[in-house]
């Protein structure tokens, strides 16, 4: 091996392996360069989800056919929540930040199975692709909404069987990269860095590894059954052979309601990092934050019938389901309150991670409060498929995840690219996206309240008001996410270089390793004496 | 980069990867569960038109796989290629057998009409079209089961001749003969369910 090209001082950007060109990273093992395939399929996707995400707000603001008429709308709503669901937020921050920075913070080379991990990415774009085609072929997009419930999933003419399929297999995708963080967090950790040495994102993503492997084999199943179901006509789910679709349901929350965990977990993980790093503090209830995380994966196994209170249950099983729900909220609401403690008395550091992270706190307590509305059973069934609930779970898996994520990538921006983003136009698209936000979900709460129901292209004029401000705030946060994402592309290109380690003046690992990486990570294996967060009070 | 090898790390991956199996099983069983608690006289009858014999000689054969790929892990251990390799064939022929029998049971069942969908099970109550729809994705989704096991065997073998598995590295050998024992443990739980209970 040259010198130039060892292991050891060139960066991942630059090691030149076997192959070249595309190929050099559509099949390296290297964890940064999955993370960054990752990175690069999720905006390609997410982009399409948000311009759909546009139409269908233009359309409602105003009642009537505005651009398009209800089948269109019925196949857009389904094509936005398999993208953001299945493509962007439950692979989102663990598929991206997980495989670049896991290895790094907890000291390591690489993940346990890299080729396990490249896999992974695989079969996510085989899963993918094959979504792709319900679009294009047979007798039209799938219109059932992302939850395919049945019996309509295997009714409609609707071309449903690449869209559940392509969704099976993107969940074989999520369980290799679960089985894969499980392995390498329990036996890769560097010399000296005990459980409670870890950080905290290695441990978010613990705790949804574990989600990701306990859950995804029940969406699995319950997928597969609705492709027999349509192919062969086995009759579980189809009242008119006995089965019983209320039984669907059940099986598909008893996956997707721990998947809003596999969501939301790694967020919090993200928030936990900066916020210390922008305080100068060491964060406050360490292993508060870690027992809560296990807490909420936990006891997210256990609430997913509060997707159905409607749907026919037995009494004792809406109270034990609701009973459940809240307890989700204490350790919740115990990570919010270790952030906002951290902060206090801090010397604040006002950056755009830092900036993302605060308002990642009030969007999320937002949804979390909201969330508790639609926990308790007699405010449910008032609010029940409105627009309230669009609303609530747009600011947990959007102004949750999506916020943390636009952290994360704002934190970590310079340590994977080696290059620095404009700070202005970061802080001017977080401001113009933060007020586009709100305004457009903020006035769903109030429609929900109104009676306005979801996933219906038209509405009764006494809905106008709310709806426009609604549909301008789309616009408006769309603006400041194009110039977000501009922003971040042009610096990944051409920003300035730097060769900081330690821009920020974080504490855990990967700040303490070249930037960009070399291809190894670290030349030797530190040891590790200290906790993650030692700011030295 | 050089090769970073863990043995534990790899069969740590395989035990978790098989409770995601058990889960998706389990969650099949579940299903059974509602469905038979439904319709107890009708799940009962069904039953009885299996083929007992047959599916007593098909677990009666995969328990002796279970154990010829247990010796044959052994027979590496204690550094005999060729019986280690005598004994993964008899698994690998075991687990053919098994699926030739299964297709002459699902034959018959299709020749009566009880497939998915079939004429004469239309005409039937709704609990047995759900028995019959819950026998065939269940014992379908084992088949699919046994047949990547096939798969495993047959490269766990040319790797073994080829000496890429041997003496002191044998941890491909070990995690089929992991994930034969679960395909096994499946039928265990599969069979009882659907031939016995009456």
């Amino acid at each position: 091996m040259s010198d130039s090209n060892n292991a050891h001082n060139v960066s991942y950007l630059d090691y030149k392996g076997q192959y070249k060109g595309l190929s050099a990273w559509i099949f390296s093992t290297d964890h940064k360069r999955i993370g960054l395939l990752y990175l690069y399929t999720m905006l390609a996707f997410f982009s399409v989800g948000a311009i759909l995400g546009l139409l269908m707000k233009t359309e409602l603001i105003a009642p009537g056919a505005t651009i398009m008429g209800p089948k269109a709308y019925n196949a857009l709503f389904t094509l936005h929540g398999i993208i953001m669901i299945f493509i962007i937020v439950v692979p989102g921050l663990p598929a991206v930040f997980g495989n670049f920075f896991l290895p790094i913070m907890i000291g390591a080379k690489d993940v346990a199975f890299p080729r396990l991990n490249l896999l992974s990415w695989w079969l996510y774009v085989i899963g993918i692709l094959i979504v792709l085609t319900s679009q294009f072929l047979g007798d039209g997009p799938p219109d059932t909404g992302w939850t395919f419930y049945a019996p309509y999933s295997f009714q409609t003419p609707a071309n449903v069987l690449p869209a559940v399929f392509g969704a099976f297999v993107m969940g074989f995708s999520s369980i290799l990269t679960g089985i894969n963080f499980v392995v390498t967090i329990h036996r890769m950790r560097a010399p000296g860095m005990t459980w409670f040495k870890m950080p905290l994102f290695p441990w978010t993503l613990y705790g949804t590894a574990w989600i990701q492997i306990l859950a995804t084999p029940v969406i699995g199943i319950t997928l597969l059954l609705i492709v027999a179901e349509r192919l062969l006509g086995i009759g579980i789910f189809d009242p008119a052979l006995g089965g019983d679709p209320i039984l669907y349901q059940h099986l598909f929350w008893i996956y997707s309601h721990p998947a809003v965990y596999i969501m939301i977990l790694p967020g919090m993980g993200v928030i936990s990092e900066i916020i210390p790093v922008f305080s100068k503090k060491t964060i406050f209830g360490y292993k508060a934050i870690v027992l809560s995380t296990m807490a909420i994966a936990f006891v997210g196994y256990f609430v997913w019938g509060h997707h159905m209170f409607t749907s026919g249950m037995s009494g004792r099983a809406l109270y034990t389901f609701s009973f459940l729900t809240f307890l989700v909220a204490i350790p919740s609401a115990i990570k919010v309150f270790n952030w906002v403690s951290t902060m206090h008395k801090g010397s604040l550091d006002m950056q755009t991670p830092f900036y993302w992270a605060v308002s990642f706190i009030f969007v999320f307590m937002i949804g979390g409060l909201t969330g508790l509305v639609l926990g308790s059973l007699a405010t449910n069934v008032h609010v029940h498929d409105t627009h309230f609930v669009v609303a609530h779970f747009h600011y947990i898996v959007f102004g949750g995840t999506g916020y943390a994520f636009m952290a994360a990538l704002h934190y970590w921006f310079p340590k994977m690219f080696g290059r620095m983003y404009d700070l202005g136009w970061a802080n001017l698209g977080w401001g113009i996206f933060f007020i586009g936000f709100n305004a457009l979900y903020l006035p769903m709460f109030f429609l929900g309240m109104q009676g306005m129901p979801r996933r219906y292209y038209d509405y009764l004029p006494d809905f106008h008001g709310g709806n426009i401000i609604s549909s301008l705030g789309a616009w408006v946060m769309i603006s400041g996410i194009i110039i977000i994402f501009a922003n971040l592309i042009r610096s990944a290109r051409h920003g300035k270089k730097t060769t900081q380690k330690n821009p920020w003046g974080g504490k855990t690992l990967e700040w303490q390793v070249e930037t960009p990486p070399t291809l190894e990570n670290f030349e030797e294996i530190p040891t590790i004496e200290k906790g993650p967060y030692h700011f030295g009070e | 980069m050089i090769e970073h090898r863990d043995d534990l790390a790899s069969k740590m991956g395989m035990w978790l990867f098989i409770f995601t199996e058990l889960l998706l099983f389990g969650m099949l069983f579940v299903v059974y569960a509602v469905y038979r608690s439904m319709h107890p006289e009708a799940f009962k009858l069904a039953s009885e038109e299996l083929d007992v014999v047959l599916g007593t000689f098909n677990t009666v054969i995969l328990l002796i796989s279970s154990m010829t790929v247990a010796m044959s892990i052994t027979s590496i251990q204690k550094g005999n290629k060729k019986l280690a390799m005598t004994l993964l064939i008899i698994t690998l022929v075991i687990a053919v057998v098994f699926l030739v029998n299964k297709y002459f049971e699902w034959g018959s069942k299709f020749e009566y009409g009880f497939n998915p969908g079939g004429e004469e099970l239309l005409q039937l109550g709704h609990g047995t079209i759900l028995f019959f729809g819950l026998y065939f994705v269940m014992t379908g989704i084992h088949a699919i089961h046994i047949l990547i096991g096939v798969g495993l065997f047959i490269y766990v073998l040319l790797q073994l001749r080829k000496d890429k598995i041997h003496q002191t590295d044998y941890i491909w050998l070990e995690n089929t003969g992991l994930y034969w024992h679960l395909v096994d443990l499946i039928w265990i739980f599969l069979f009882p369910l659907l031939y016995l209970i009456h």
